[in-house]
């Protein structure tokens, strides 16, 4: 499949009568951040969950660089170079944002039956996790717990606990969430800057972030891709407009 | 305190402060274990052998609480059956000791196998048939979660328990007498103090074995599977794997205290594999501290006196004990020691 990181075929999912993904085919080249909008209940998150493995599809696969990942398990398809964000925060609450960033450089390392060593003083594990920090500006937060953080402060870790994997792709859900204009800014700034190094596939409801950010986007509704474009084509799109920006001007 | 060295990486300290090494929290360990440690030898010495042997029963309980610290505490697998493995260990000890007093072979086929009075075959022996029992019933039970895991775990240990109470041959549920306690090299086991100094031995040894798994990789790992299961499989790596292994050693600790334990007593019986004694490891836990490497210990010495002395006093000792329960879940969430030691500070 040419030059595309991350691509899907004709996924098909459907949960008893309800056909929650439907023949939806996307990918994502080297260098651009694509991004995937739909109004609530278009099948987002079930889209999502098939690339990231916690959903299988019924029909159609998944590849990643071209190596098929469509019945691999959630960490194996991290180990290929997966990264991923979540809607809602994941990250260990009451360990320090190191430790968390850590997991993903630990697991790219070896396996993790390593039972002597302290982490605590492992260069080996410490640097690259920082380095993720540092790209994210974060890195002056390495040893604060997470519960101390704001919560845009908690968006970025998510993106360097996704960037400690040396990811080939990242699939990021709706990173801007809750953010405030600032907040906002400030991440959309970092993943213009980061989209040369690892493509993105956006999962986004923040429209501003998106006409601004995405090279390419395409547009659920109801489970099935009904626009694909780059942002002028999105805005004008009648369709589009319809299903999803309502009326009004976006 | 810090060590920041050329590595590229100067703006910020790359190691995090390390605690300082005697605050309050190391004065409370130090205190617990010393006590546990110098009353015995004190008791010895002015011949209150009963003190000695009741150090010894502290000691092994908190060493079976230490195992399952590690699944509850470490791990958040609420295992309500390992009285499965202290009873194996204990039945290890007992089935071993008989076959060597009467020299018969405990079995014949494939191959000869012999019983053995030698403490260290005993503890060997114990400690690969935990684990691999826990490695079976791991393997499925941890395919659930939740209060189904709790349940399956007690469903396993139930059916070892009538297992061990309806098969005769060693003893039913009449349980197996220890005639003479296993031996072992240069130490003269059968004195209450070497025993004793034997037990605290195997209790120091399983709480540095936990402290140092879970600074380790495998451990920062398994603190992100009991934390957040979907962070660590994210960050790929499989939180299945990394429980069961943990749930395997956690078995073993608990199943060599439970063959010290017979060897204590001269005896093991289907009580030792009962529902009631994973519940009492359990509230020891609690007591104590979840998830606080001196916890268990501060747990069994805290359960155990209470029983003793409390007991003297009336037999609805347990009613007490209820109450210091409550008190602690409503009051101490982080146990006693959590009370005694402060918060415990996660990096």
């Amino acid at each position: 499949m040419s030059n595309a990181v991350l691509s899907l075929q004709k996924l098909n999912k459907h949960f008893g009568a309800l056909q929650a993904t439907s023949d939806v085919s996307l990918d994502l080249k080297p260098r651009e951040i694509h991004a995937l909008i739909g109004p609530n209940g278009a099948g987002k998150s079930t889209l999502i969950g098939q690339i990231a493995g916690n959903i299988r599809p019924d029909e159609g696969r998944v590849f990643l660089a071209d190596t098929e990942i469509t019945g691999m398990s959630i960490a194996q398809r991290a180990r290929m170079g997966l990264g991923r964000s979540f809607q809602v925060s994941s990250l260990a609450e009451p360990l320090s944002v190191m430790r968390n960033v850590m997991m993903g450089v630990q697991a790219l390392q070896s396996h993790s039956f390593r039972f002597w060593k302290p982490v605590a003083k492992d260069r080996q594990l410490l640097e690259p996790a920082y380095e993720a920090l540092e790209r994210m500006q974060l890195s002056h937060r390495a040893w604060t717990p997470v519960f101390e953080l704001s919560h845009g402060e908690r968006r970025q870790v998510e993106v360097a606990c996704a960037l400690a994997l040396k990811p080939r792709a990242l699939l990021l859900d709706e990173p801007m969430a809750g953010l405030g204009p600032e907040g906002s800014a400030k991440l959309t700034e970092l993943l213009e800057a980061l989209k040369l190094e690892v493509p993105i596939l956006l999962i986004e409801h923040d429209m501003e972030a998106v006409f601004r950010l995405a090279d390419r986007i395409s547009v659920l509704v109801s489970g099935s891709v009904i626009a694909h474009g780059d942002s002028q084509t999105i805005r004008q799109d009648p369709r589009v407009r319809e299903a999803y920006l309502g009326d009004s001007d976006a | 305190m810090t060590n920041n060295t050329s590595s590229g990486v100067a703006h910020a300290p790359l190691v995090g402060k390390a605690g300082s090494s005697f605050d309050r929290k190391g004065l409370v360990q130090i205190t617990l274990l010393s006590l546990l440690l110098l009353v015995p030898i004190a008791a010895y010495f002015l011949g209150h052998i009963y003190y000695v042997n009741l150090a010894s029963r502290m000691t092994i309980i908190a060493m079976a609480a230490v195992g399952l610290n590690l699944a509850i505490g470490y791990g958040g697998m609420v295992s309500f059956g390992h009285a499965a493995y202290f009873g194996l260990g204990g039945y290890v000890a007992g089935i071993s000791a008989y076959h060597a007093f009467d020299y018969s072979p405990f079995m014949t086929w494939p191959f000869s196998v012999p019983g053995s009075d030698s403490l260290l075959v005993v503890w060997l022996a114990a400690v690969i048939l935990c684990a691999l029992l826990a490695l079976v019933i791991g393997a499925i039970s941890l395919r659930t979660t939740g209060v189904y895991f709790i349940m399956i775990t007690l469903a396993f240990a139930q059916m070892i328990y009538y297992f061990a109470n309806s098969w005769p041959t060693y003893g039913g549920e009449d349980g197996l007498p220890i005639y003479i306690r296993n031996t072992l090299p240069l130490f003269d086991s059968s004195n209450a103090l070497t025993y004793f100094l034997i037990c605290f031995t195997g209790l120091v040894l399983a709480m540095a074995i936990t402290s140092r798994l879970m600074k380790s990789r495998f451990g920062a790992a398994l603190t992100m599977a009991r934390l957040n299961d979907v962070r660590l499989a994210t960050a790929g790596i499989s939180p299945y794997p990394i429980r069961l292994v943990a749930f395997v050693v956690s078995a073993a600790i608990t199943g060599l205290a439970g063959a010290l334990y017979a060897d204590l007593n001269g005896f093991v019986s289907p009580n030792m594999l009962s529902w009631h004694f994973s519940g009492e490891l359990m509230v020891i836990v609690i007591l104590g501290g979840v998830g606080r490497l001196y916890g268990p210990l501060a747990g069994a010495v805290l359960f155990i006196m209470m029983e003793t002395f409390l007991g003297g006093v009336t037999q609805y000792w347990q009613l007490f004990l209820g109450l210091v329960l409550l008190g602690v879940v409503l009051f101490a969430k982080h146990g006693v020691m959590g009370w005694l030691a402060g918060r415990e500070r996660n990096e």
